[in-house]
């Protein structure tokens, strides 16, 4: 009864994001595997080796691998497969374009975004944009499972004997999908998705120039990340990887600070797990404020300038 | 070239959902259901290919019981020249779709399947992926534009942290993020238009895929709701309450 975690990584070292799912993997059993998939992974798997139950680190390294494409990704998973009873992996986009792929070609039903692992084959995943929260077990021999980072601690690096690296056989390309460009943002500011802080801005910023002149103080007084909600996003003012809600991330900060954002459905379902959620809107009746622990009630061109100076 | 469009029939995203009280199951009685919006968008990115010349023909096809011809019918009022609807009765997981969509990619032979990237129902985000698999073919999910060339297809995907673009060979599996389109609305004469447009029905057991679901839904219970905050009267008020009693300053 192995678990395999597939981890997100930069290459060179883990992600905040595998030290989530690893506390998933561990709530299903205590043999755990990591695959570190990628074209120069060595720094990113000597710290999976120190991960907590981690007994082996595997190592699939080719170009083909580089920027995380599902055809080479799921073909390495299937490969991998037969010798676990469980594969984990957390909701990043690398995975959840992969994961279904590995798990169509294995006929395996994958349980997507878990919340909560209460038995090895049963599970807690939020559907209806997390309004309905529902607990399936799954009848399949393996388990493929993305977890939801936002709704698990991470299990922090332990000061140990790594456990041993070794390199299993990387796919080769299949000649159907090739990598072209990528554009990051490379902005100074934490990840979305692990931020201890989350500053995120909605429609009633008014204009694109607006949602930065607030925001991008307030948030550098917090040394926050940024997030929108997807009307921000659809009006322009926010790129779509800063959007929070059912379609686009879920977070879990210690501190969510939602500006001129109403607070629909499938916004709420990306935020509500933050510690504190700070709700500032003009209207008093914006659904916001039904989850807002702290709500200010007024013109957001006034009290967003004036916070920002208050906490200098 | 031949675009297949699945679309799949989803309560309003305007409607908040109930739980049962016996945590059997989400109240759909009565209900308002829609297209999925990630499906509408995939349906506008296949019009714009075809009205591009890229593309001659859009199918649209839908899972499940016999009302999914309205969505279908929806495809159809917004420019989609035909419909497929297979019949099946209860939840059919995303694998099953996949199964039964491979069967239709095999009648219809289309170089490109453009669906939504997740149902807002089930949440799932893996049918797209699936049939991908099942069929061989390379997918560009999340994509927030498509470029067509001589010999694949360009495709911009929203990923963590920015954009990254793929090349694909065709045929290809294509799943629509938001800002790929913004959907059109049906007319009322195309609406009208739409009714004498066909639909082919048929029950889904004539594929002989196996329909049964791998997960079991033990539970279905609300999400905890989160205590009644306060209402400050000040910034000033905000701060110190961060600090002392919320300590997370």
């Amino acid at each position: 009864m192995t678990t395999l975690l597939l981890a997100a990584h930069d290459g060179a070292s883990l992600k905040d994001a595998t030290l989530k799912a690893l506390t998933a993997a561990l709530a299903i059993g205590d043999d755990i595997h990591v695959l570190v998939a990628g074209d120069g992974v060595a720094g990113a798997a000597a710290e999976a080796g120190r991960l907590k139950g981690v007994s082996r680190v595997l190592t699939a390294e080719a170009p083909a691998l580089a920027h995380g494409l599902a055809e080479p990704l799921a073909a390495l998973v299937v490969a991998l497969a037969p010798a676990y009873a469980a594969i984990l992996a957390p909701s990043t986009s690398t995975f959840k374009n992969a994961l279904p792929r590995a798990a169509a070609l294995l006929d395996v039903m994958q349980i997507s975004d878990i919340t909560a692992v209460l038995a090895p084959d049963t599970f807690e995943r939020p559907t209806y944009a997390g309004n309905a929260l529902i607990t399936v077990r799954s009848a399949d021999p393996i388990r493929l499972i993305t977890v939801r980072t936002a709704s698990f601690r991470a299990t922090p690096l332990e000061d140990r004997a790594p456990a041993p690296v070794g390199a299993v056989t990387a796919p080769t390309d299949f000649g159907i999908s090739a990598f072209v460009s990528d554009a990051f943002s490379t902005a100074d500011r934490p990840e979305l998705t692990s931020a201890r802080v989350v500053v995120s801005g909605g429609r009633a910023l008014g204009s694109e120039e607006q949602f930065k002149a607030l925001l991008l103080p307030l948030a550098d007084r917090l040394g926050a990340a940024i997030g929108a909600s997807r009307a921000a996003v659809d009006a322009g003012y926010a790129p779509n990887d800063w959007q929070v809600g059912q379609t686009g991330k879920a977070v879990s900060p210690d501190l969510y600070v939602a500006v001129g954002i109403s607070g629909a459905i499938q916004h709420l379902a990306g935020m509500k797990d933050a510690k504190v959620i700070v709700a500032i809107n003009k209207d008093a009746e914006a659904p916001i404020f039904q989850v807002a622990d702290y709500g200010l009630v007024g013109d957001l061109n006034e009290i967003v300038p004036e916070l920002t100076k208050a906490l200098g | 070239m031949k675009i297949l469009v699945p679309v799949k029939r989803v309560v309003d995203y305007n409607v908040n959902i109930r739980v049962k009280a016996d945590g059997s199951g989400v109240d759909l009685a009565n209900v308002k259901m829609s297209m999925n919006p990630f499906d509408e968008i995939a349906v506008e990115e296949a019009l714009r290919l075809r009205e591009a010349g890229a593309a001659s023909e859009v199918v649209a096809v839908s899972i499940g019981p016999k009302e999914a011809q309205e969505t279908v019918r929806t495809a159809l009022a917004m420019g989609a020249d035909r419909g497929i609807v297979l019949e099946a009765e209860g939840n059919v997981e995303p694998l099953a779709v996949a199964k039964l969509l491979k069967a239709i990619v095999a009648e219809e032979a289309p170089g490109l399947v453009i669906l939504g990237k997740q149902a807002i129902d089930d949440d799932s985000n893996q049918t797209g992926q699936m049939l991908a698999a099942l069929l061989g073919w390379p997918q560009g999910t999340f994509a927030s534009k498509l470029v067509l060339a001589d010999s694949g297809i360009e495709v911009t995907r929203e990923v963590d942290g920015g954009l990254q673009t793929v090349r694909l060979a065709l045929p290809a599996i294509i799943t629509a993020d938001l800002r790929l389109n913004e959907p059109r609305y049906a007319s009322l004469p195309n609406i009208m238009k739409a009714k004498k447009k066909p639909i082919d029905f048929r029950p889904a057991a004539q594929y002989g895929v196996d329909l049964t679901p791998r997960l079991t839904v033990l539970k279905t219970a609300e999400p905890p709701a989160r205590p009644a905050g306060r209402r400050l009267a000040s910034v000033a008020e905000l701060v110190d309450r961060l600090k002392t009693e919320a300590g997370v300053l």
